[in-house]
């Protein structure tokens, strides 16, 4: 025992003591998918039966998050070489490298006397023969997914030097029922469409929802009143409001990054102009005033400044102005219809739905207007959300007569996967990181 | 039109041919048939306005203004509304798949709105009526092509409260 102890120390010394000469191992988020990086994620360890299962179950959850990156390849278990058989001792690198593992991740899942499990994990550069940052966390047993996706964005973070994105959830719309009679509720799952959970009923029709930055409070439109009207949706206590008792209609809400505010369309009288309302004082205050359509608006993430699309121009283009209505510029240029402008929550780029030629595309382009590349198209592709480490943008797609689907693609635009719904599903809103 | 009418009663017979025969009425009706009116709906129901006047009108692709037909259902409405001054509406307006989701909120709102306009100037009491949009969320044809497209842009003119029951 004694020994096993020295030698785990003196093990974890020789790590310590490593010098750092190598390179770092690194996946580049732009090129990555290329020549995606051999990653060995190894069954978490278990002390009990229970305990491997929920191991075995963990890695499984890890190696799919980073298969989805298309930034990792998982090596298929059966062709790993050597049996990890505990956390303290080094592994054998040599067994790795034959299978062209570049990273290695093992982790053992250890039952607490009060009912929780701990969770450690230890990442290594094989080829370096160096371990990276290790990392160590407790939950309850019943809490596993989240384990694997802290895990997922542990690794990614430590591989890529980027904020991971599977701690995360998506509220979206579900679809059933005859398209003339279409039923949609709001929905909540983890971002790989685990554990989905109705938020509203059947009774009225909901649309477009959107987290606040807290992820405890979403913001959406629902007809139970009769006419749109947007609402706030507390999820701690499920606890449903009207935004405000305007006239007419409300639509297209979204928060502001510090949560303060909602910037949203209100159309009075056949005119939609776009507001933003103090959601303490609840004052409202006019951001456009012109005949066209102004809608969508969405922040820029420091909270400067607004895009929106508007139709003055005779059709449906993105603008940018400022948080308090001035300055507003054009700057879609491209040919075809641009709309739902949404704003990356890195700054650099404004995600957006074009329309062209009868075929819808996602895209991006700097919020200069500059730098414009399409990412999908197909019958109807619409509503982008980004993933908060503005690398992959969800969205829904509905082929001719079809119902629709979420779909996700990143930045390269070849990493086009769909995301598994149970029903028809729209208007997908991705969450921060999970605090 | 004499084409209509014959199209029609083939419709008509071949509707007969194919059900069958009624069968003899067993019990007497409670209330006698209304044998003494015109054939039709009763005149300033909902029906009424429905089948003789007509309820919805037709956009362009993209387009919000009133085309000659659309007009003329609206002047129809509008001396339907002046003879029943109890009646209330709802228009709605309504968009085809081929937009973004809140745009065609938008859309839909102006397009009830440009109807309203219209019903008010020809004399219609702004405070009789209401306006709704339902975007491109309650398609009248479920297909996806431009037949059905056409059908779906419109405006819908719904009686609330004051009709003849």
């Amino acid at each position: 025992m004694l020994k096993s102890l020295a030698a785990a120390f003196s093990f974890a010394l020789a790590f310590v003591a490593a010098p750092l000469a190598h390179a770092q191992l690194r996946v580049n988020v732009e090129e990555g998918h290329l020549n995606p990086m051999p990653i060995a994620v190894v069954d978490f360890l278990g002390a009990n039966p229970a305990a491997s299962q929920v191991g075995g179950d963990v890695a499984g959850v890890i190696r799919a998050n980073l298969e989805r990156s298309a930034l990792f390849r998982a090596i298929d278990r059966g062709a790993f070489i050597e049996r990890i058989q505990a956390m303290n001792v080094p592994p054998r690198f040599a067994d790795w490298k034959i299978i062209d593992a570049q990273a290695l991740v093992i982790g053992e899942i250890t039952p607490q006397p009060n009912g929780r499990i701990s969770v450690d994990v230890r990442l290594f550069d094989v080829f370096g023969e160096v371990e990276l940052r290790p990392f160590s966390t407790s939950t309850t047993a019943d809490n596993w997914r989240r384990v694997a996706h802290l895990v997922s964005d542990h690794i990614y973070e430590q591989l890529t030097g980027e904020r991971g994105y599977f701690d995360t959830r998506i509220v979206f719309v579900s679809e059933t029922g005859p398209r003339t009679r279409r039923v949609k509720r709001l929905m909540m799952m983890d971002q790989d469409g685990a554990n989905p959970f109705f938020l509203t009923g059947s009774d009225a029709m909901v649309l477009t929802p959107r987290f606040a930055p807290s992820t405890q409070m979403i913001t959406y439109l629902s007809f139970e009143t009769g006419a749109p009207r947007v609402f706030l949706f507390d999820l701690n206590t499920n606890r449903r409001e009207v935004l405000g008792d305007f006239p007419g209609m409300s639509f297209a809400p979204r928060f502001s990054p510090d949560g303060t505010r909602v910037v949203f369309t209100l159309d009075m009288s056949g005119n939609a102009e776009i507001y933003s309302m103090d959601l303490r004082s609840r004052a409202r205050t006019r951001l456009t005033n012109h005949p066209a359509i102004d809608t969508g608006p969405s922040y820029a993430p420091d909270g400067s400044r607004i895009t929106f699309e508007s139709d003055r121009s005779g059709s449906q283009q993105i603008y940018v102005m400022n948080a308090d209505g001035s300055g507003q510029r054009r700057i879609s240029f491209g040919e075809g219809r641009y709309a739902t402008p949404v704003w990356s929550p890195r700054g650099d780029l404004i995600a957006f739905t074009r329309q062209n030629s009868g075929r819808f595309s996602i895209g991006v382009m700097r919020p200069d207007g500059s730098g414009e590349r399409i990412l999908t198209e197909s019958y109807l592709d619409e509503a982008p959300t980004w993933s908060p480490n503005g690398r992959v943008i969800m969205f829904f797609r509905e082929g001719r007569g079809q119902g629709a689907r979420l779909w996700s693609v990143d930045l390269t635009g070849r990493n086009l996967r769909e995301i598994p719904t149970q029903t028809d599903a729209s208007d997908p809103a991705w969450s921060p990181l999970l605090p | 039109m004499r084409r209509a009418l014959v199209a029609f009663s083939a419709v008509a017979a071949l509707a007969a041919c194919a059900s069958r025969p009624d069968p003899t009425p067993t019990t007497t009706p409670t209330t006698p048939p209304p044998a003494e009116r015109p054939q039709g709906p009763v005149a300033g129901s909902i029906e009424d306005f429905r089948v003789s006047v007509g309820d919805r009108i037709f956009y362009g692709y993209d387009r919000y203004d009133l085309t000659p037909e659309a007009r003329q259902v609206l002047e129809r409405q509008a001396a339907w509304l002046r003879q029943y001054p109890n009646v209330r509406i709802l228009i709605a307006g309504n968009c085809d798949e081929r937009g973004t989701r809140e745009y065609n909120l938008a859309l839909g709102a102006r397009r009830a709105a440009a109807a309203r306009d219209y019903l008010a100037s020809l004399g219609v009491a702004a405070n009789r009526m209401e306006t709704v949009s339902y975007g491109k969320e309650r398609p009248l044809d479920p297909r996806s092509n431009e037949e059905a497209w056409s059908v779906n842009r419109n405006a819908h003119t719904q009686i609330v409260s004051g009709a003849v029951s």
